[in-house]
């Protein structure tokens, strides 16, 4: 069995994407919690096309921002995925590598922001942003390490949700393989359903097992 | 005639020939270090995104470079005019500057140019910078591109023996990044003191030193500052002070210089 249709039957079965996007989700709206900030973010890297895309968003305006895109190397994020460090700045909209614009259309325009990339492996998955904490406390080392904690998680989550859909992907395809994918899926969709359907779908399955 | 000393041996006669012409203190202290020193004389590169010139923070910024690649062929432009393409250089420039105020100053821009293709990139800044043979290079920035590792390690161990202090931010996660954890190169961390002169020598490495980098205000671009936290800010700390020492005592190794910042470390010699 190949990994991808082992991948393939995998996503069938489990249906990963909304769960992986319920993780990242869970990700933010912790990491907002626990700094007691305004808003929190995940971009992940669309290497192909170059560019950041927001993949979570705990914040008012959040629905609307997820699947905007920007070329990689704009913002704060991009700086952070090109030099792989983790920044943290008090003021940034007297900084040139905060984007006005890319802010603005996400409706929010922060005061301060600390990113850290999201590294798996040797990998740069994406950005994790929390948004305008309160600025009552000097920042500690001891935040940034809480920081790159949950970078760590949200990376994990970004790998999964990644390989979820090229998972997907393998499924959607009009290859032999895809075939195999979409009765795992649909076996899976009925389970426990008392289904005439899927009984007999289950005896041929177990003929074709023996036929090769 | 005179037989040159092989590098691998050291014959019984060629002992005076290998004496240095620097003379150790009894007790090493930061005031022979580098009192009185202003870092004149002392060549400091930043690679980085580029450095804004005529900065109030920063001044004259003698020499400015960028490297980009196309395909498998470097291209160096050297009088870069783009100056800083995101501020990050510019306040590394302004920390070196606020402890080495005469030392010189040169851009290396390795960033800004998107993410594709940035490790190589900075491979390629980082060989350039060393073929110069500046004193002092400063890299507040790392790749986690594996492939990259051993080209790298080659490079900070040909900058080690050719005398230039190569001076790299550490990761503040816990993840496998270079040259930083190269024992040829200074790694740095952050402490959270605000003393800028205060740095402690790490007896459990792989990071080195800790130096000031929580809530530091740095130069920016349009002449702006910024109060940023992150390792990147604590790196030019030390490289600051590296090109303060070497500027007092042009004839140390990379070896003897580490030697120096562990031997007046305020953890280590009470900061004296």
């Amino acid at each position: 069995m190949s990994d991808e249709l082992r991948a393939a039957v995998a996503a069938g079965v489990l249906g990963s994407e909304d769960q992986y996007r319920a993780l990242l989700q869970s990700i933010v709206d912790v990491a907002r919690a626990i700094f007691r900030a305004k808003a929190s973010s995940i971009l992940l890297l669309d290497e192909e096309a170059d560019e950041l895309v927001f993949e979570a968003a705990a914040d008012e305006a959040s629905e609307a921002l997820i699947g905007k895109r920007f070329p990689s190397s704009t913002g704060i994020a991009g700086f952070v995925l090109v030099s792989r460090q983790p920044l943290v700045i008090e003021d940034v909209l007297t900084d040139p590598r905060f984007s006005r614009e890319t802010a603005e259309s996400t409706g929010f325009v922060p005061k301060g922001l600390m990113a850290v990339p999201l590294l798996h492996d040797e990998r740069v998955l994406g950005v994790l942003e929390v948004l305008d904490r309160p600025q009552d406390t000097r920042f500690t080392l001891a935040e940034m390490e809480l920081l790159g904690l949950f970078a760590n998680q949200a990376a994990i989550a970004l790998d999964l949700l990644q390989r979820a859909r090229r998972a997907q992907d393998a499924l959607r395809g009009d290859g032999d393989l895809g075939v195999l994918a979409r009765v795992a899926e649909a076996l899976e969709a009925r389970r426990g359903d008392e289904d005439p359907s899927r009984e007999g779908a289950l005896r041929l399955l177990a003929e074709l097992e023996k036929l090769l | 005639m005179s037989e040159e000393l092989p590098a691998w041996s050291l014959s019984a006669e060629a002992v005076q020939s290998i004496s240095l012409p620097e003379k150790w203190p009894g007790e090493i202290t930061r005031e022979w270090a580098w009192g009185g020193a202003t870092g004149a004389g002392a060549r400091v590169c930043v690679l980085d995104s580029g450095i804004e010139t005529d900065h109030p923070l920063v001044g004259e910024v003698q020499r400015s470079v960028a490297i980009s690649m196309e395909g498998e062929e470097v291209l160096i432009e050297d009088g870069d005019t783009a100056g800083d393409l995101c501020g990050h250089g510019t306040a590394c420039a302004g920390v070196i500057r606020s402890l080495a105020p005469d030392c010189e100053l040169v851009s290396v821009r390795v960033l800004g140019a998107g993410y594709t293709g940035s490790g190589a990139v900075l491979l390629e800044g980082l060989r350039w910078a060393i073929e110069q043979g500046y004193d002092v290079i400063n890299m507040s920035l790392s790749t986690t591109k594996q492939k990259f590792a051993s080209l790298l390690h080659e490079l900070a161990d040909t900058a080690y023996f050719r005398r230039t202090m190569l001076v790299a931010s550490a990761h503040n996660m816990p993840v496998e990044s270079y040259p930083w954890r190269f024992s040829s190169v200074i790694s740095v961390g952050s402490h959270e003191q605000e003393d800028p002169y205060e740095y402690y020598y790490n007896p459990a490495p792989p990071v080195e030193f800790f130096a000031r980098g929580v809530d530091v205000e740095v130069a920016w671009n349009g002449g702006g500052r910024l109060v940023c936290t992150g390792n990147s800010f604590a790196t030019p700390h030390v490289a600051g002070i590296a090109a303060l020492v070497l500027s007092k005592h042009p004839e140390l190794t990379p070896f003897q210089l580490k030697s120096l910042l562990y031997l007046t470390a305020t953890n280590v010699g009470g900061g004296k």
